[in-house]
């Protein structure tokens, strides 16, 4: 139970700002594009931060899950739900079909060609313009409905997608604690090192790539849904960058970390925007600012930074109790 | 380390100051409010910098005379960098936080469309800039828009074309939603003008020889080509066609209406025919157009402050306007009252033509607000 207890405080969190600020822009709707993206940020660093591994295409998938989304229940008039799972398996099969030649690939080398299928899908969505909608996008997409509920309010979005980022939390966590999670590990340490222990890596490799894409593909399809239209630019190599930038910037191998890049890197731009013309400046200097000053990351340097804090006014020796603690945040 | 620490002060220092300064824009008096989300970055900023700086210079000028209705116009602006998913967002935040009165944007159709059924959800009246036909049609209660449609160009072109006696057609267009749209209303519309189209060649956007689509057009038995397509594709496309020593009647779309193509273009450009909106030649109208003082008016005040002005700020002028007057005939801010009086604009003389909306016209204008225009010596002709 102590290993989740971050877990529960960030779902309290979640569960209590809408309560208390039902009508602020920046809960309502900033707060379920945050959500929209820790999903997809938590997904990223299985493959990225944990499995040491790099994917510059994810946006993709994020794609994928929307369009599947989008063209089966405006086309096909499927129910969404079941549109949704259509897409997870689409996404199943092709991220396992792409994980056989690509990630017999590594460093750059992987980078490029996740970034080839990134281009590659959007490229796709782009001229295939009879079921796709071409750059003119997709509309008319019908929003999801719950047990006769149609989710068709912000707050009722925020719930929805706020469900979704913590059970994509949950299993996270979860999976880092597994057997699973170990063999990422140790991939990450060493895949060598990994394969005399007897870790099957590249079965490991595949099934976290698989993962991740499939939980960008739930975002996809939350995204159809949310925003009632989709259009390729959205999932173009711009957003693969942003989503990798957030687990970067939050701290790597840590799923909180990815939740607190994702949190910033969308919360950022919406409060620079009074800046007008001087908001890109701002914002790539505080990228760069951060990067230069915290290069593990926002979250693992802010925890330290309390943790130091902490240790100063309790006295000089750190207390056992304290290094457990440090030992949850960085998980 | 202390070093370390003063840093970290600073950035919460920058931190504090930008909420600080985000919930000062909240406080607002008795105004009228206009929303706006342009692509004033990005690849389509030649669509939103002047936009944006028509509709700042103009609201200045309502203002320094007194206002609408006696109160002050505010106007809230966002930039999209030309990216739909943000648009998404700032017609939100417009709606939601800034309880815009009624929205003048939407540089692009991908931004538009993207951002429609938000707008649609939260009924605020909306003036769209952006040129696919999609928009008005089938038409949505809430949005309208301004520039002329890709359907008319096409119109517009293959009526010259009926008068030249030209009936076998080569289309060559470009990939970006402005090309793709507006190939598939010339493919639609070519039939109902007795024309055939002969070829049918695309390109990237950011190809930099077209020689080979060009080649296959030469071997076609088209008698006209007609490119749509704008950024520096069209350009290209005219020198290639040149270059290869084709002497047909070259067409274009107003999606190269601007000074740029012909720089661009060079002495290829002698010739070519396009549809665009009477601002280009504006001085030399008749004195007795109806348009002629608009435009004349909207071309020194732009020019005079910011430099060469092109038909896209023209659009902007035209939505604020419009959204402007209604507001005024309605006699309030409420949304209902607003929209039902921009769907009764009736003869506004505006920058792209003159606009007489109804319940099932959101856009208003008729073909006759294009003009056919040729370049000569390098410089706009009229066509008559």
């Amino acid at each position: 139970m102590n290993r989740l207890k971050g877990f529960y405080v960030y779902a309290a969190v979640v569960a209590l700002l809408p309560i208390l600020f039902p009508d602020n822009y920046f809960v309502t709707v900033v707060g379920a594009t945050i959500l929209l993206n820790v999903i997809l940020a938590v997904g990223l660093n299985l493959f990225i931060g944990y499995a040491g591994q790099i994917s510059l295409g994810h946006a993709a998938f994020f794609g994928i899950g929307a369009y599947s989304s989008a063209v089966l229940t405006t086309r096909f008039e499927l129910n969404a739900w079941l549109a949704m799972l259509v897409g997870l398996g689409l996404v199943y099969v092709i991220a396992n079909l792409v994980a056989r030649p690509i990630l017999k690939l590594k460093g750059h080398y992987l980078a490029m060609a996740t970034l080839g299928f990134g281009i590659i899908v959007n490229i796709i969505l782009v001229q295939e313009s009879s079921w796709s909608g071409g750059p003119d996008g997709l509309g008319d997409i019908p929003t999801l409905s719950l047990f006769g509920f149609d989710i068709d309010t912000d707050l009722r979005w925020y719930g929805m997608i706020a469900f979704f980022s913590l059970a994509a939390i949950l299993v996270s966590l979860n999976i880092i604690d597994s057997r699973a999670g170990r063999e990422l590990r140790a991939v990450h340490g060493s895949e060598f090192a990994a394969q005399m222990m007897g870790v099957d890596t590249v079965r490991t490799r595949t099934n976290v790539f698989v993962l991740s894409a499939m939980f960008a593909s739930l975002a996809g399809s939350l995204f159809a849904h949310q925003q009632a239209f989709v259009s390729p630019e959205s999932f173009g190599f711009g957003f693969s960058i942003e989503i990798v930038t957030m687990v970067v910037l939050g701290g790597m191998a840590s799923t909180y970390g990815a939740v607190f890049g994702a949190i910033v890197l969308t919360l950022l731009p919406e409060t620079l925007v009074v800046f007008e013309d001087y908001e890109m400046l701002i914002f790539g200097g505080i990228l760069m600012g951060g990067m230069i000053f915290m290069p593990q990351g926002l979250f693992v340097f802010l925890t330290q930074k309390i943790r130091t804090v902490l240790n100063h006014r309790s006295g000089p020796s750190p207390k056992p109790q304290d290094a457990q603690k440090t030992l949850e945040c960085d998980s | 380390m202390k070093k370390r620490n003063k840093c970290l002060a600073g950035m919460a220092a920058v931190a504090l100051g930008m909420l600080s300064a985000s919930s000062v824009v909240l406080a607002a008096g008795d105004t009228i409010k206009v929303g706006t989300f342009l692509s004033v970055t990005g690849p389509a900023s030649f669509l939103g910098d002047p936009e944006l700086k028509t509709l700042q210079m103009y609201i200045e000028d309502i203002n320094a005379k007194g206002g609408i209705d006696g109160k002050q116009v505010e106007l809230v602006h966002y930039d999209t960098g030309g990216n739909a998913k943000k648009a998404v967002n700032f017609a939100k935040r417009l709606i939601k936080r800034d309880k815009v009165d009624v929205i003048v944007g939407g540089s692009t159709s991908g931004s538009t469309l993207a951002s429609m059924p938000e707008i649609e959800k939260s009924g605020v009246p909306f003036i769209s800039l952006a040129g696919s036909v999609k928009i008005v049609d089938p038409v949505s209660p809430w949005t309208f828009k301004t520039p002329h449609t890709d359907r008319m160009a096409a119109s517009k072109v293959y009526l010259d074309m009926q008068a030249r006696g030209i009936t076998k057609v080569a289309l060559i267009s470009g990939d970006g939603g402005f090309g793709k749209s507006g190939r598939a209303q010339s493919l639609a519309l070519a039939p109902d003008f007795g024309i055939t189209i002969v070829a049918d060649e695309s390109y990237g956007r950011k190809d930099t020889d077209m020689t080979a689509q060009v080649t296959n057009i030469r071997s076609s038995d088209a008698q006209a080509i007609l490119n749509f397509g704008f950024g520096s594709g069209p350009a290209i496309v005219t020198k290639n066609i040149r270059q290869l020593g084709i002497e047909l009647p070259l067409y274009q779309s107003h999606g190269v209406a601007s000074k740029k193509f012909i720089d661009l273009a060079g002495d290829a450009a002698e010739g070519v025919r396009l549809p665009a909106a009477a601002l280009l030649v504006a001085d030399k109208l008749d004195d007795s157009d109806q348009q002629k003082a608009v435009l004349v008016a909207y071309k020194n005040a732009y020019e005079a402050k910011y430099g060469p002005v092109s038909t896209f700020g023209g659009h902007a002028y035209d939505g604020l306007y419009i959204a402007l007057e209604a507001i005024d005939r309605a006699n309030s801010t409420d949304k209902t009252a607003v929209r039902d009086q921009i769907e009764a604009t009736k003869g506004f003389v505006g920058t792209s033509g003159i606009f007489t909306m109804s319940k099932d016209d959101h856009l208003g204008l008729g073909l006759d607000a294009f003009r056919m225009l040729e370049i000569r010596n390098g410089d706009w002709a009229l066509v008559e």
